[in-house]
């Protein structure tokens, strides 16, 4: 197949190797990616803090760039619950509220093609064993949008536990929010840091060496209280789980979801 | 016949009365910061909500069609909105005839004076109170005791918060914020009759609770009630209990006087068969609550003589007003969604500054007294969500907490710019980026320049940057460099591809 990828301005900015990760696992399952380097947000910030007539420019953008590219690949898969949620519920919304009848359209057309990684791997591409090898603990947080919004249910968990080597255990109040919410994390610092300091302390509890989800925002989040509280486990990304294979394992480097180069 | 929805108010109706306990002195960050530090009250939140959760959990489980049940809770509620004129001139109709008297009150201030005056010609000095969240809305104990009455909460829980000169800090249980050992610290020093040595047990506490409110019930004869369904059809009122005091206050007194919101119709007497499922499950947790009473009009010999119904706008029509957040007036007041909000439990409900805290008050409040003004502590409220969705999930009525919360940050936005207020740094970083993601050869060149932040620290994470925003992420955790960005990987990716291509051909 070919696909497009959207790599999400986050991970594109700060945390790279998740939508390199992305882009590998996918070639090595055979297909071909390509990456349109006009992209740049899909909006959900500007949306979710209120900004909607600042949002629908930067909807416009993610628009125009995958709109035509629709006619040349299957899919548009973005590696975060939170965006392809914001592309599949706020698109729409924010062109109505623009009162732009055609870019709703076109808008509706991108959503319907458009999907967050462990969807496309296990309800397009149809896999659940990618071949991975990742020899380590692991617990999974389920990311608020993935589970309530995008309802991806156990797909990431299938895929998991389908990687040679790895020991999935569970996290405790894993359905609790981890406390970023976008610029909640910034409005409401206070409140922000008490939820995020109770998910560390749960991953701590979990004895895991990672904590992996399907959003590099909340990851941040995560492993940046970890980080802070100088506790060993580490975030990842599942694209950087599925990516890990024996002849390339992932090795982590200094930067929080990075990996050695 | 068909009936043809005419549509709704289109001119926003006048907001609550500012005497109304609908708004905190601070906005939600400011009035969080001192609850977050009780490591107390986050334990008795934690475990109290914690509690509920799970025994809500269980009893929606056992209900094979629970989800379905929503949906009509849903229906029934978007058909009350639709035709409220129609249900409540239906309802002061079928009230009236079966010998109760309707009042209308615009506003909490008109509110109060019409309750008031009725305890006053019933010649009463004392009044029992159901536990009622419309009368702590209005602040009525707060206006009778001005007008030389006394108000007894009957309710153990609004009970508690009375003795302490506390608020509510929740909509179902209002005393969530108080352990035991704390209440039997506050009976001791202030339960009429309560003994020195008062155990902590909570069965002991009940029982001198009790003992007090039994002694109340006998002496007083007038009562004061909220209503949680009016249906429009017959003149029902329904209150739905666990401690059998709303069922004494209800049949014991020769004068009641109830104070209802003008939300809680329900069309017709079948349809509590759905909202008589919803809430006791989603509420507590239990299939039905203990004490379900349903009453219509007066009888002869037979529970209240005077009976009447005080319905309360109060800001509720302005609700209606907004197209995108009216369905925030569709709320049973089963407190599933203060429960499920990570945020309600660890800020608490004080924080909130309303009656309604949580993620219902979240949505309520603002649209009930405006967000309008200068330092609006009410326009804070609709940011104090990281919008999980956990709220919508388990709604009874579905209502779609996530997506007016994000409206009414819309609003606040558009109104704050439409009265020409002053740009705060939101304003400029957002416009800034909405420039800049919306011009892609710029984003491009900005994106990979990013890497340059990362030659000035070559290892580690960000933390404690002073700067705006990000100060506030780097005080509490820390935040990854920008190194090479993905675009840059991509494209150098690309080129190494294309010169190996092209030294391949080369070769051949």
């Amino acid at each position: 197949m070919r696909i497009a990828l959207m790599a999400t301005c986050l991970a594109d900015v700060m945390a790279p190797d998740v939508a390199r990760s992305t882009v590998e696992l996918l070639e090595r399952l055979g297909h071909e990616v390509v990456f349109d380097k006009r992209q740049t947000c899909c909006g959900q910030m500007h949306t979710n803090t209120g900004y909607f007539r600042e949002a629908a420019p930067v909807v416009r953008q993610f628009v125009d760039v995958f709109e035509p590219q629709l006619e040349d690949v299957d899919a548009v898969v973005m590696p975060s619950g939170s965006c392809a949620g914001a592309v599949r519920d706020q698109h729409a919304l924010v062109a109505r509220r623009a009162r732009d009848a055609d870019l709703e359209e076109r808008a509706g057309r991108v959503s319907a093609k458009t999907y967050e990684l462990s969807e496309l791997l296990v309800d397009v591409l149809k896999v659940t064993d990618v071949g991975a090898y990742f020899p380590h603990t692991v617990t999974y947080h389920p990311t608020c949008h993935s589970m309530r919004f995008l309802k991806v249910g156990p797909r990431p968990l299938r895929l998991l536990r389908a990687v040679e080597g790895i020991t999935v255990v569970n996290l405790p109040e894993s359905d609790t929010c981890c406390g970023f919410g976008g610029t909640f994390s910034v409005k409401n610092a206070e409140t922000s840091n008490a939820m995020v300091t109770d998910k560390a302390n749960n991953v701590v509890k979990s004895g895991a060496d990672f904590v992996v989800a399907g959003d590099a925002s909340c990851l941040m989040n995560i492993g940046g209280k970890l980080a802070r509280q100088g506790q060993r486990p580490r975030p990842i990304h599942l694209a950087q789980i599925l990516n890990s294979t024996k002849e390339n394992p992932f090795v982590p480097s200094s930067t929080l979801l990075g990996r050695a180069s | 016949m068909t009936t043809v929805n005419l549509g709704m108010p289109r001119v926003r109706p006048p907001y609550a009365s500012a005497s109304s306990a609908l708004m905190g002195a601070d906005g939600f960050r400011d009035a969080a910061k001192g609850e977050l530090q009780d490591d107390q009250l986050r334990a008795n939140l934690a475990h109290a909500a914690g509690g509920i959760r799970t025994k809500r959990a269980k009893a929606v489980r056992e209900l094979r069609d629970f989800q379905q049940l929503r949906s009509a809770g849903s229906a029934l509620k978007w058909h009350v909105t639709d035709h409220l004129p129609e249900l409540l001139e239906q309802f002061e109709e079928a009230f009236t005839a079966a010998g109760g008297t309707v009042h209308w009150a615009r506003d909490a201030d008109e509110a109060n004076r019409i309750v008031t005056s009725l305890v006053r010609d019933a010649g009463s000095e004392k009044v029992l109170k159901v536990k009622s969240m419309a009368t702590q809305e209005i602040r009525l104990n707060e206006a009778l005791a001005d007008a030389g009455i006394t108000a007894v909460e009957t309710d153990l829980a609004e009970l508690i918060v009375q003795l302490a000169g506390d608020t509510p800090s929740h909509i179902v249980v209002p005393a969530i914020h108080r352990n035991r050992r704390q209440i039997q610290q506050l009976f001791r020093d202030h339960l009429p009759g309560a003994p020195a040595d008062l155990g902590d047990d909570p069965q002991e506490l009940t029982a001198a609770a009790r003992r007090f409110l039994r002694e109340q019930f006998l002496q007083m004869d007038t009562a004061i009630c909220g209503a949680n369904f009016a249906v429009a059809e017959t003149g029902t009122l329904s209150i739905v209990e666990s401690e059998g005091n709303g069922r004494m206050c209800l049949t014991l007194p020769s004068t009641l006087i109830a104070v209802m919101g003008i939300e809680k119709l329900i069309p017709t007497f079948q349809d509590l068969e759905v909202f008589l499922q919803l809430l006791p499950r989603s509420s507590t947790g239990e299939r039905m609550n203990p004490y379900t009473t349903m009453f219509t009009g007066t009888q002869a010999a037979d529970g209240p003589e005077n009976l009447h119904i005080v319905l309360l706008d109060n800001g509720r029509s302005a609700v209606l007003s907004d197209p995108h957040g009216r369905s925030a007036l569709h709320c049973i007041r089963c407190s599933a969604c203060l429960n499920a909000c990570p945020v309600y439990e660890r800020a608490g409900g004080h924080a909130y500054g309303s009656t309604y805290p949580g993620p219902i008050g979240a949505i309520l409040s603002p649209q009930m007294t405006g967000m309008e003004g200068e330092d609006n502590p009410n326009a804070t409220l609709p940011y104090a969500s990281s919008l999980c969705g956990a709220c919508y999930d388990v709604c009874p009525v579905k209502i779609n907490i996530p997506e007016i919360l994000v409206h009414l940050r819309s609003r606040d936005v558009d109104e704050r710019a439409e009265a020409g207020a002053k740009r705060n740094q939101w304003d400029a970083a957002m416009a800034g980026a909405s420039k800049l993601m919306s011009s892609p050869g710029t984003y491009d060149a900005v994106v990979r320049a990013s890497a340059l932040i990362g030659r000035a620290k070559p290892r580690g994470n960000f933390s404690n940057l002073p700067l705006p925003m990000i100060g506030d992420w780097t005080q509490f955790r820390d935040l990854p460099v920008p190194r090479e960005s993905f675009r840059s990987w991509y494209t150098k990716r690309e080129k190494a591809r294309r010169s190996a291509d092209a030294s391949n051909k080369e070769q051949k």
